[in-house]
């Protein structure tokens, strides 16, 4: 649906971004994630037409911008950061702009009817926009991204400056528009590409530095799986069989409880699935397991490990 | 192309600018009219022409500072850029906007000459001859106010800036008059908008001085162009 490809761009000493390629397929919701100044919204506007790359490609649907600017730019609805909004009109009057500015032939009544009806923007149409509060202005910017029905949706810091009601409404909306459209978004705040997104694009200082599933990334990060298991018995000769076993790099009590149970964090060697063994282990040895899962890191040490975080930068 | 352009004309009549526009321009051009033909009892109209193109100075950025610098201000640059919409369309929506409104004034102030007509009997070619002129002037000076308008995001520098450019303009054909060198004095005269609008007075119409006019805006157009396009690849 969208390839972004090869995509530099450099303001004057400074690398914006440093060939950065990633896709999106259709009906994909995909989370452009980095720190401030990571270079998140210079890709944003070189695929939406706004600025243009030093060099690489973003083709859409089959369609390259450079080529086809026109053609590409029907094919995409973009919310900026700061919604282009125009005060002095109506939302009404505002969604008529839209309307002819990107020479929509979808029949304008019930076109607009149901972008008003999907944004939630009905009673506010014949409110002036500069009236209107930080959320519905929102609302209605993601209103004027959808005229066309275009087939992808480019958010940037789509929550920005909402209250925690608003944007749980606005993130449920993203979703909801995920279902007909591929949607790029671009954030810095984790919880929402966890709450939103299909997968992860991390970019850090102009580089990509992973694009995975959002349940993946913390795996890719940490390449060892790791488990959090409750056992009953003593602890100490646990973590001794734990540790016995083939395949596991590491075994620690965590300190938590539940019940008589402790709660130990396995750690298995690269692309070893030791469930099966741990499980076997405990049984021979009498200490009942009650429970296990997965336990990847959280987004947020994801993040810290990916970009150095913390670090200066 | 037509949506922009409708949306400006709207625009200068929901927000003040269209109003403080027109009221300046009937109330100037009232004034100077009566000043240059009633008092002076004459009909003939070139004079009153010729004080009104002074006026353009501040009425012209007047309809241009608020353009494309309001547009950067409020962000709303980047739904005009990433539409289906060319560059140059954008810029000629603009520029027919503030045309339109500026041809549409200038046409309501001739109902000032109905006076001429009843009590005296003024040359038609010489009225028409002017009204050409001053609309071909209006171009080349709305085609300057926009370029300006598109060098900043504020209004208030966009309009101060035009001013400075159009009086520059002015001042440089007036210098023609008192330059007596006899290069120098023909460079003057052939760049100028001042002098080059005096054959338009005697009700001739100039096809060199129209083609000056025009090239003139044409070239500012084509800068306010080349400023976006820049500023893509920046």
């Amino acid at each position: 649906m969208i390839e972004v490809k090869d995509l530099v761009k450099v303001y004057g000493k400074t690398v914006a971004l440093s060939g950065i390629s990633f896709s999106a397929g259709e009906g994909e919701i995909v989370g452009l994630l980095g720190p401030n100044g990571a270079g998140k919204s210079t890709a944003m506007n070189i695929i939406t037409g706004y600025l243009s790359s030093d060099s690489g490609t973003v083709t859409v649907d089959g369609h390259e911008i450079t080529d086809e600017p026109e053609k590409v730019k029907t094919l995409i609805g973009y919310l900026p950061e700061i919604p282009p909004l125009y005060t002095d009109m109506t939302v009404r009057e505002y969604m008529d702009f839209v309307y002819d500015l990107k020479k929509c032939s979808l029949p304008r009544k019930p076109h607009l009817s149901e972008i008003a009806s999907v944004t939630k923007t009905f009673e506010v149409q014949d409110r002036l926009i500069a009236n209107l509060s930080k959320g519905y202005r929102q609302r209605v910017g993601i209103a004027g991204a959808l005229v066309g029905d275009p087939k992808i949706l480019i958010f940037d810091e789509p929550t920005v400056g909402l209250d925690p009601g608003q944007i749980i409404e606005t993130r449920a909306l993203i979703r909801r528009l995920g279902r007909r459209h591929t949607v790029i978004l671009s954030t810095h705040i984790l919880s929402e590409v966890q709450a939103v997104c299909d997968r992860i694009v991390i970019i850090d200082r102009g580089r990509i530095i992973a694009d995975e599933k959002t349940d993946d990334v913390s795996t890719t990060v940490n390449r060892n799986r790791r488990y959090s298991a409750k056992i009953c018995g003593p602890t100490g000769e646990v973590l001794a069989t734990l540790r016995s076993i083939p395949g596991v790099s590491g075994a620690e009590v965590t300190g938590e409880r539940d019940l008589d149970a402790y709660v130990y964090l396995i750690e298995s060697e690269k692309g070893r699935d030791v469930r099966k063994d741990v499980f076997a282990a405990c049984a021979s040895k009498s200490y009942p397991l009650i429970g296990m899962e997965p336990s990847g890191m959280s987004l947020e040490e994801v993040f810290i490990k990916l970009t150095g975080n913390g670090k200066k930068r | 192309m037509s949506a922009i352009y409708k949306k400006e004309i709207r625009t200068f009549f929901k927000t003040p600018v269209g109003y403080v526009f027109t009221a300046i321009f009937l109330a100037s051009s009232g004034f100077l009219f009566s000043l240059s033909c009633l008092h002076a009892g004459t009909t003939d109209v070139s004079n009153y022409y010729t004080m009104l193109m002074f006026a353009y100075v501040i009425l012209i950025p007047l309809l241009t500072m608020k353009s494309f610098a309001e547009e950067r201000r409020m962000g709303t640059e980047q739904l005009l850029l990433t539409s289906p919409v060319s560059i140059v369309k954008l810029v000629a929506s603009k520029f027919l906007a503030c045309l339109t409104l500026f041809a549409a004034t200038l046409v309501v102030s001739a109902l000032y000459f109905i006076p001429l007509f009843i009590y005296g009997e003024p040359n038609v070619g010489k009225i028409v001859g002017c009204l050409i002129g001053m609309t071909l002037i209006a171009t080349c000076f709305i085609s300057i106010g926009l370029f300006v308008s598109s060098l900043t995001q504020n209004q208030f520098v966009a309009a101060l800036g035009t001013i400075g450019i159009l009086a520059f303009l002015l001042a440089v054909g007036l210098l023609g008059t008192y330059v007596d060198a006899g290069f120098i004095k023909d460079v003057v005269e052939w760049i100028s908008i001042y002098s080059r609008f005096s054959t338009f007075t005697y009700g001739l119409f100039d096809v060199a001085s129209a083609v000056y006019y025009l090239s003139v805006s044409f070239i500012f157009l084509f800068l306010t162009v080349r400023v976006y396009e820049k500023r893509r690849y920046a």
